[in-house]
C-alpha cells in the first residue's frame, strides 16, 4: 500500500473512531438523556461517517488497486491526489465544525467547495488509470 | 476469503435485505394500516444500510485484502475480529429491537438496551480500528 493510501486509510479510521464516539453519544442519549446539546453534533457524526470515513477510505484503497503504468510513475499524476486529501479534510472540518458551531451557511457551503474540489483533483489524478486490460 | 470475512459479507447481506423490506414498509406506513411504532424505525432503516450493509462489508473486505502483518500471524488477532463482528452485529440488532420499545414506553428498560447497543458499536469500531491499524503499511516483504 503506497504511502499517500496510508495517509488517507488512517485519516479515515480517525473519522470512523470519530463519528461512531458521536454517534454512541447520540444513541445512548435516546435511551438516557445526557444532555439536550447533544444533538447539535448529529451533523458531524453524519460528515464524519459518509465523507470522513466511507469517501476517504475509498479514495485511498482506490489510489493503491487502481491499474497502474508500467512505467514510472507508475500511479500518474500523484500531485493531484495529494491535493484531494488535503481538500477534502480541509472540507470536512469546515463542514462538521460550521453546522456544530454554527459559523453560518458560509462557512458549509465553503467546506462542501473545498470538497467538491478534492473530488475534481482526485477524478483528474484516477482518470488515466482507469483502463481495461488492454490499456 | 477468510471466515470472518464470509460472515461479514453475508451478514451484510442480510442486512441490506432487511433495510429494503423495511424502506418498503416504511413508505407504505402512510397508505396501509400497518403498526404505529413502525415510524420509529426510520432511523434504524439508515443504520441498517450504513452500519449493517456499508460499514461491515468494509470491516470484512479489510480483514481479507489488506497487506499481512506477518507470515506467522497475518491477520492480527482472529479473536478481536470476531469480537468486532459480534459487537457490530449485536450493538445493531438490539438497537433495531430497542429503539421502537423505547420510544413506544420511554423511560422504561429499553432506555438501557439502547445504551448498550451504543457502547457494543463503539466497541467494534474500536476493536476493528485496533486489529486493522498495524496492516495500514507496505506490503509484506518478510523482513
Amino acid at each position: 500500500m503506497p504511502r499517500l493510501s496510508q495517509w488517507y486509510v488512517k485519516l479515515s479510521f480517525g473519522y470512523l473512531l470519530a463519528g461512531f464516539t458521536v454517534g454512541a453519544l447520540l444513541l445512548a442519549n435516546k435511551g438516557r438523556p445526557l444532555h439536550p446539546a447533544l444533538w447539535s453534533l448529529l451533523p458531524a457524526h453524519i460528515e464524519w461517517l459518509l465523507l470522513g470515513w466511507v469517501a476517504q477510505l475509498t479514495l485511498g484503497v482506490a489510489f493503491w488497486i487502481l491499474p497502474r503504468f508500467w512505467q514510472a510513475p507508475r500511479r500518474g499524476r500523484t500531485t493531484g491526489a495529494v491535493v484531494a486529501i488535503v481538500l477534502l479534510n480541509a472540507g470536512i472540518l469546515l463542514v462538521s465544525l460550521g453546522a456544530v458551531l454554527g459559523l453560518g451557511a458560509w462557512a458549509v457551503a465553503a467546506g462542501r467547495l473545498l470538497e467538491i474540489g478534492a473530488a475534481a483533483s482526485f477524478a483528474h489524478a484516477a482518470w488515466p488509470r482507469i483502463v481495461g486490460r488492454a490499456g | 476469503m477468510p471466515p470472518l470475512t464470509r460472515w461479514h459479507i453475508k451478514t451484510a447481506f442480510i442486512s441490506l435485505a432487511a433495510a429494503m423490506t423495511l424502506g418498503v414498509a416504511l413508505a407504505l406506513a402512510p397508505v396501509l394500516p400497518l403498526p404505529g411504532w413502525l415510524v420509529y424505525l426510520s432511523p434504524a432503516f439508515f443504520h441498517l444500510i450504513m452500519v449493517g450493509w456499508v460499514t461491515q462489508m468494509i470491516f470484512g473486505v479489510i480483514f481479507w485484502m489488506f497487506p499481512i502483518v506477518s507470515r506467522a500471524r497475518p491477520r492480527g488477532s482472529e479473536r478481536l475480529g470476531w469480537a468486532t463482528y459480534v459487537l457490530l452485529n449485536g450493538g445493531l440488532l438490539l438497537r433495531v429491537v430497542a429503539e421502537p420499545a423505547n420510544s413506544v414506553a420511554p423511560g422504561g428498560g429499553w432506555g438501557w438496551v439502547l445504551v448498550a447497543s451504543a457502547l457494543m458499536q463503539w466497541l467494534a469500531a474500536v476493536a476493528f480500528v485496533v486489529n486493522a491499524w498495524p496492516r495500514v503499511k507496505e506490503k509484506y516483504r518478510g523482513e
